[in-house]
C-alpha cells in the first residue's frame, strides 16, 4: 500500500440509532401514512436503511390542518423574541447532535463525510443560529414595520442537500412566524425523520413543524393545497415549472430554487494552483449534484492546456469510494435514476465530439458510483454545455476576450452562479457585474453562508434565501 | 533603486531558462510573470490537509517517514560541544526501547559546531553518501544574513572544510523586500560556489527564505523560485527564530513551485519546512500536502525535511503507542 | 374610450358602459376648432417600438372616440410580430440602459418628467377627450403622474442601498449583495387613469434599468404621447416600446415570449390572466400578479423588478 492509498477510516454508524420504521411527523406525533410505504437505500451499499411511511392527500390535509391550527393558536400569536429563543435551541441541539446527522447524512445521501461533517451540518445549525435572531428583529427585513408572516408554508426540498435544504426552509419561515409542512425528497428522508426527533427534544409547539414523506405525488398534493398560503420549492426546472403553474391564479406566494448551468470563468492572470482547485470545488463537491455547481468551465484559451494538464493531475488525487471514510473526496451518485442521466448526458456529449477524460480510479462493485469526468472540445452549442447534468461531469469550453466570456457565460437559460478567477480586481467587479446569475464566486466557488442570500436568475427560479431577503420571501407586509 | 542593466552571476539553470544575457530586468519580468496566489484559496487548500485522517497502518509508516526525514536541530547560543553529542546520540538511538526505530537525515547546528558533530556521529556520519546521518550546518550569518558578503562566504567554506554535507543558508530578506532580486540571486550563486569541495563535489545548498519576514505569499513563491533558478538543492521556510516559521499554506505554495519546476525542468529540488512543527499530527498533514501536491516521489529525505528539536519525540510517542496499543508518556522518550 | 373595429373586447365594453353615465361636451379638438377656426393637423397615433414610432405591421389600426362616440384618432392595433419586434428591441436596449450610471438614468427619469411638464395641456386635453374626466380632474391627474416620474427619477441611485446589503459571512470574504435589473419587462398596464396608470407601472421597471414592452390600457393616446416624450427625453430608443390595440390579443403572445424575463400584469385583472400567469411559468417569468398586485410608489414595487446578486470575494493581506 502507498502513502497516498491511506488506510481505512471509516466513520462510525454506531452513534446512530435509527428505526426500521418511520412515520410521517404531524401535529408533534407520529403516525403511519396512507400511501404505499417505501425504502431508502444507502447509495453506496443499496442496502436499505430504513422503511418511510407515503403521506397520501388525507395525510397533507391532516398535515396542513395542524399547521394551521399551530399557526392560529401557538406559532402566530407567539413573541418574536420567543420564537427565537425556539430557534437558538435547534441550533444548539443541531450542533450536539452534529455528528450523528453527519454520518446519517452521508448514509443517506451518500455524500463524503467530510462535507456532511465539515460542510453541511454545520451550516445547518448556523442557519438556525442566524434566523433566529431575526425572529424578534422582522421590522428591519424591509417590508416596512411589522411585517406579517403568510401563515401555513408548504416546503418541498431536494436530495442533494438533505438537511440543509431543510434549514433553508424551516429556519427562515419559523422565524418569520409561519408554520411549514415539509415534504423530504424521497430518496433521502433519513434527516428530516431525525430533525423531527431534535424539534422535540427543543420542545417546539406541535404543528409548527410537520414532515411528511413521500414521492412526487405527495409534493404535489401539498402545494396544491388550498390552504396552504406560501409555496417554497427547491429542485428541478421542470418541476419548478410545474409548480409555478398550478400556482398561477391563487393567491399563494411561491419561491423558487432550480437547476442551473454555472460558468466558472478562467482568465490567464488567475492565481492558478487556487482556480484548479475552485474548479475542482466547483464540480466534484457533492459529486458535482448541486444546482449552483460550476459544470461549464471557460476557460481563456491561451492557457486551456496549462489548466488542464494541472486539473487532470489534481483529479488524479481525488479519492473515491465508501463515504462514511474520512478521506474519501468523492461519494457515491444519490440514485441509479440519477445515474443513468450522468451517463447519458456524457454519452451525448462524446457522440457530439468531446472527448472525456476521467480520473483513474476504481469504482466500487455495489452502488451508484461515476468517476470525476472532464469533458474538453465542448461548444456552446452542446448538449453538455446546455443541459444540467447534475453529476461529476466538468464541460470544458474556451474564450479569447472577457466580452466572449460573458457572452458564453450568459448563454444559457439558467443563472443561478458564477465563478471568475483572475487577479485583476477591476476586471473582476466588470465581469461581475455583467454576469446573469444570483450568485458570483470570485477567486472561490460553493461558498455558502446563511448572512448571503443565495438565488437564481432566469430559469434558475426566483426568490432568495439567506440574509434580509431570504427572510423576505416569507413575510408580507410593508406598505 | 536597483541598476536595471546589472548582469547576474550565470547560474546554469537561470541561463537555460531566461538566456544567456542575464540582468536584474530579466530576472524581474521573469519572477513578476509567475502566477499570484490567492492566500483564502491556498489556506483552504492547506487545511484541507489536515482533514485527512491517517490510521494504522498508514499512520505507522507515515511516522517512520518523519522520522527520517528530521533534520534534528540544535541552534542556540548556548550550544556546547556536550550539547553537540547529545544531540547526536539521540539521532544514533532515537528510541532505545525499539531497535527498528529508524534514524533522523540529518543533524543541523550551527558551522562551528560541524567537527563536532562529525566527530561524535563517528561511523554514522555519511560523509556525503546516503548511508548515514548527515551534518547540515546553517551559514551565511545565520539567522540575520545581515553581515558582508565575504562573511557570509567564509562562513559557509569554513562549515564545508570541517565536513558539512548540507548548507542551510539565508537569504537577504532586506535586499528581496527592496526589489533587490539580483543582489540575492548572486549571493546565492556565490554560496553555492562556496560550497565545492576540493574533490569538486558540492554540499547540498539549502536556501532559507525566512518566510515569516517575506510575509505574502506571492513574495514566497518569487523567492522560492529565484532560489532555485539561482541553484539551490533545497528551499527552506524559516530559520526558527522568527515568527511565523513553517506554516502548512507556506509549505504548500513551496511544494507546488518545486512541483511546477520538475514539470518545467524534469528536475526536482527538496522543501524544507522548519520552525514549530513539533507534534506528529502536525508532520503527517505536511506529508499529507508533499504527497497530493508533488506526489508520493518526493516522500524522500531527498526531497523532503522537517527542521525540528521537539518534534522526534512527539513521534516516537506516537509510534510507542501504536507498538504497544496505549499511550506513552515524556518519561519513555530520551531528551536529547 | 377605445372600441376595436375588429373585435370589442370586454373591457371596451365595460368602459363605454362607465362612459356613457358621465359624458361630456365635446372634446377639446373640436372647441379648438370653434375657436379659432382654423384647421387643425391631427396627430397619427403610432407604435413605439425601438425608439421609432412605426405602423402595425399589419395594418390595423382601433379608432378612439371621444366620451360621445366621436371620432377622435385612428390608433395603430399592434400585432403578435410587432409584439416580437417590441421584445426584440427591447433586449437590445436593455444592457446599455442598465450600464448607464444610476446618476444618468436618474437625470433621464427627471427629463421624462420636464418634458412631460411642459407638454402638460396636451396630456390633459387627451383624457378629457377620451375619458370624459373634467379639466381639472385630468389635470390633477397628469400632475400626480408628473411627479410620478420625479419620484422614480429619484430612486435610480438609492434603490441599491434599499435593496441591497453587505452580509457578514462566516469566512475571509468580502460579500456583497445588489439589485439588478431583471431584464425585460412585459407589462398590461391598469385599464385607468391614463398616464398616471401607465406611470405607476412603467416608471417602477426604468429606474434599475429594465426595459419595457408595455401594453397601455384604456389611455393609448396618453401612451403614444408620453411615447413622444421619451423620444425626446434622453431615453435610449428600445428602452420603452409600447404597443397599443388590444391587450387580450397581445398579452399571450408576450407572456409566452422565451426573452421576456418578467410580466407585469396589474392591469390585466379584467383578462384571462391566469393563463397568461401560467404561460410565463414556462420559462419562469417573474410574475406581479392583477390589482392590488404591489402597491405602487413603493420601494417593493420596484425591486419587485430587480434580482439580487450576490457576490464574493476573497479577501487576506497575504
Amino acid at each position: 500500500m502507498t502513502f497516498l492509498d491511506y488506510a481505512p477510516a471509516p466513520e462510525s454508524t454506531s452513534i446512530l440509532g435509527l428505526r426500521d420504521e418511520y412515520g410521517l411527523f404531524i401535529g408533534g406525533e407520529w403516525r403511519p401514512g396512507g400511501g404505499t410505504s417505501f425504502a431508502s437505500v444507502s447509495p453506496s451499499t443499496e442496502r436499505q436503511i430504513a422503511m418511510f411511511a407515503a403521506a397520501d392527500e388525507g395525510d397533507v390535509d391532516a398535515a396542513v390542518a395542524a399547521a394551521r391550527k399551530a399557526y392560529r393558536n401557538v406559532w402566530g400569536p407567539m413573541s418574536g423574541r420567543d420564537r427565537g429563543k425556539y430557534l437558538f435551541r435547534i441550533a444548539r441541539i443541531l450542533q450536539e447532535r452534529a455528528r450523528e446527522l453527519a454520518v446519517a447524512e452521508s448514509l443517506d445521501n451518500g455524500k463524503p463525510i467530510k462535507e456532511t461533517r465539515d460542510a453541511d451540518v454545520p451550516l445547518v445549525a448556523q442557519w438556525f443560529f442566524h434566523c433566529a435572531g431575526w425572529a424578534d428583529k422582522l421590522d428591519w427585513v424591509g417590508l416596512g414595520a411589522n411585517p406579517q408572516a403568510h401563515g401555513v408554508a408548504a416546503q418541498i426540498i431536494p436530495w442533494n442537500f438533505p438537511l440543509l435544504m431543510l434549514s433553508w426552509k424551516i429556519a427562515p419561515a419559523l422565524a418569520a412566524g409561519n408554520t411549514v409542512v415539509l415534504k423530504p425528497a424521497e430518496t433521502t428522508p433519513l434527516t428530516a425523520m431525525l430533525f423531527a426527533d431534535i424539534c422535540q427534544q427543543a420542545g417546539l409547539p406541535a404543528g409548527v413543524v410537520n414532515l411528511i414523506t413521500g414521492a412526487g405525488e405527495t409534493g404535489s398534493a401539498l402545494v396544491r393545497h388550498p390552504d396552504v398560503d406560501k409555496v417554497a420549492f427547491t429542485g428541478s426546472t421542470a418541476v419548478g415549472r410545474e409548480i409555478a403553474k398550478a400556482l398561477a391564479g391563487t393567491s399563494k406566494k411561491l419561491t423558487l430554487e432550480l437547476g442551473g448551468k454555472g460558468a466558472n470563468i478562467v482568465f490567464d492572470d488567475a492565481p492558478l494552483d487556487q482556480a484548479i482547485e475552485g474548479i475542482v470545488n466547483g464540480i466534484f463537491f457533492n459529486q458535482g449534484q448541486v444546482c449552483c455547481a460550476g459544470s461549464r468551465l471557460l476557460v481563456q484559451e491561451n492557457i486551456h492546456d496549462a489548466v488542464m494538464d494541472r486539473l487532470k493531475e489534481r483529479m488524479a488525487t481525488l479519492r473515491l469510494g465508501d463515504p462514511l471514510d474520512k478521506n474519501t473526496d468523492v461519494g457515491a451518485i444519490n440514485s441509479t435514476a440519477q445515474l443513468e442521466r450522468i451517463t447519458r448526458l456524457v454519452d451525448a456529449g462524446i457522440a457530439e465530439g468531446g472527448e472525456a477524460w476521467s480520473a483513474p480510479c476504481e469504482l466500487p462493485k455495489e452502488g451508484y458510483w461515476f468517476a470525476p469526468t472532464v469533458v474538453t472540445g465542448v461548444e456552446a452549442s452542446s448538449t453538455i454545455a446546455r443541459e444540467e447534468i447534475f453529476g461529476p461531469v466538468l464541460s470544458v469550453l474556451t474564450f479569447r476576450t472577457p466580452d466572449e466570456a460573458i457572452a458564453k457565460a450568459n448563454n444559457t437559460p439558467y443563472g443561478l452562479s458564477a465563478g471568475i478567477w483572475s487577479d485583476k480586481g477591476s476586471r473582476v467587479l466588470a465581469v461581475a457585474d455583467k454576469l446573469r446569475a444570483g450568485v458570483v464566486w470570485t477567486n472561490t466557488f460553493n461558498k455558502f453562508d446563511p448572512a448571503s442570500p443565495f438565488g437564481g436568475y432566469k430559469e434558475s427560479g426566483y426568490g432568495r434565501e439567506g440574509g434580509r431577503q431570504g427572510m423576505q420571501a416569507y413575510l408580507k407586509g410593508g406598505k | 533603486m536597483t541598476t536595471p542593466s546589472q548582469a547576474l552571476a550565470p547560474a546554469e539553470r537561470a541561463v537555460q531558462l531566461l538566456g544567456g544575457d542575464l540582468s536584474e530586468v530579466a530576472l524581474r519580468q521573469h519572477l513578476e510573470g509567475l502566477p499570484t496566489v490567492d492566500a483564502v484559496g491556498l489556506e483552504a487548500r492547506a487545511a484541507s490537509f489536515g482533514t485527512r485522517s491517517i490510521k494504522t497502518t498508514s499512520k505507522a509508516a507515515a511516522l517512520d517517514t518523519v522520522i527520517r526525514m528530521i533534520d534534528l536541530t540544535t541552534l542556540q547560543g548556548s550550544d556546547t560541544r556536550g550539547k553537540v553529542r547529545s544531540l547526536v546520540a539521540k539521532a544514533l538511538v532515537p528510541d532505545a526501547s525499539d531497535p527498528s526505530t529508524p534514524r533522523p537525515a540529518a543533524v543541523c547546528v550551527y558551522g562551528d559546531m560541524v567537527g563536532n558533530a562529525v566527530e561524535a556521529l563517528g561511523s554514522a556520519w555519511s560523509a556525503g553518501k546516503d548511508d548515514g546521518i548527515n551534518v547540515a550546518a546553517v551559514a551565511t550569518a545565520f539567522p540575520s544574513g545581515r553581515a558582508s558578503i565575504g562573511v557570509k562566504l567564509q562562513d559557509t567554506r569554513d562549515a564545508v572544510a570541517a565536513g558539512a554535507d548540507e548548507i542551510d543558508m539565508v537569504i537577504d530578506r532586506g535586499a528581496f523586500l527592496e526589489g533587490n532580486y539580483g543582489k540575492v540571486f548572486d549571493e546565492i550563486v556565490q554560496t553555492k560556489d562556496a560550497c565545492r569541495r576540493d574533490d569538486g563535489t558540492y554540499a547540498h545548498l539549502k536556501v532559507i527564505l525566512e518566510t515569516g519576514e517575506l510575509v505574502t505569499y506571492d513574495n514566497v513563491r518569487r523567492a522560492s523560485w529565484l532560489s532555485i533558478l539561482a541553484g539551490g538543492d533545497f528551499i527552506k521556510t524559516s530559520t526558527g527564530k522568527v515568527q511565523p516559521a513553517a506554516t502548512l499554506p507556506v509549505t504548500a505554495l513551496m511544494l507546488q513551485v518545486v512541483r511546477d519546476w520538475e514539470r518545467l525542468t524534469g528536475e526536482r529540488i527538496g522543501v524544507k519546512p522548519a520552525g514549530g512543527i513539533s507534534t506528529s499530527k502536525d508532520a503527517i498533514k505536511y506529508l499529507v500536502a508533499v504527497a497530493e501536491t508533488c506526489g508520493e516521489a518526493w516522500l524522500d529525505p531527498h526531497l523532503f525535511r522537517f527542521g525540528a528539536s521537539s518534534l522526534l519525540n512527539d513521534v516516537l510517542l506516537q509510534r510507542q503507542k501504536l507498538t504497544t496499543g496505549r499511550y506513552s508518556g515524556p518519561d519513555y522518550v530520551t531528551i536529547d | 374610450m377605445a372600441t376595436s373595429k375588429t373585435s370589442k373586447t370586454a373591457t371596451a365594453t365595460k368602459a363605454a358602459a362607465t362612459e356613457a353615465t358621465t359624458a361630456r361636451p365635446a372634446g377639446s379638438r373640436a372647441a379648438a376648432r370653434a375657436a379659432s377656426a382654423r384647421l387643425d393637423v391631427p396627430k397619427t397615433y403610432k407604435l413605439f417600438i425601438g425608439g421609432a414610432f412605426p405602423r402595425s405591421e399589419s395594418g390595423r389600426v382601433t379608432e378612439v372616440t371621444d366620451a360621445r362616440g366621436r371620432f377622435v384618432a385612428n390608433v395603430a392595433k399592434a400585432s403578435r410580430k410587432d409584439a416580437r419586434e417590441a421584445v426584440r428591441a427591447a433586449r437590445k436596449a436593455q444592457p446599455g440602459w442598465a450600464g448607464a450610471t444610476a446618476y444618468n438614468r436618474g437625470q433621464v427619469l427627471y427629463r421624462v418628467a420636464e418634458v412631460l411638464e411642459g407638454r402638460k395641456a396636451q396630456f390633459v386635453d387627451e383624457l378629457v377627450q377620451t375619458s370624459g374626466l373634467t379639466a381639472a380632474r385630468a389635470a390633477k391627474q397628469v400632475e400626480a403622474a408628473i411627479d410620478l416620474w420625479v419620484w422614480h427619477a429619484g430612486w435610480t441611485d438609492k434603490i441599491a442601498a434599499i435593496g441591497g446589503n453587505a452580509n457578514a459571512v462566516a469566512g475571509p470574504y468580502f460579500n456583497i449583495s445588489v439589485p439588478e435589473p431583471t431584464g425585460v419587462v412585459a407589462i398590461i398596464a391598469p385599464q385607468s387613469e391614463g398616464l398616471l396608470g401607465l406611470t405607476s407601472v412603467v416608471a417602477p421597471a426604468l429606474v434599475m434599468g429594465n426595459s419595457v414592452v408595455v401594453v397601455p390600457g384604456s389611455a393609448p393616446l396618453s401612451a403614444i404621447s408620453l411615447a413622444e416624450v421619451l423620444a425626446t427625453s434622453d431615453m435610449p430608443g428600445g428602452v420603452v416600446n409600447v404597443l397599443t390595440g388590444d391587450a387580450a390579443e397581445l398579452a399571450p403572445w408576450l407572456a409566452s415570449h422565451a426573452d421576456v424575463n418578467a410580466l407585469d400584469l396589474t392591469g390585466a385583472g379584467s383578462l384571462d390572466w391566469i393563463s397568461l400567469e401560467q404561460s410565463a411559468a414556462d420559462t419562469l417569468k417573474r410574475v406581479i400578479r392583477p390589482e392590488p398586485g404591489i402597491a405602487p410608489e413603493t420601494p417593493q414595487r420596484i425591486l419587485a423588478l430587480t434580482e439580487t446578486k450576490t457576490i464574493w470575494h476573497t479577501k487576506s493581506r497575504l
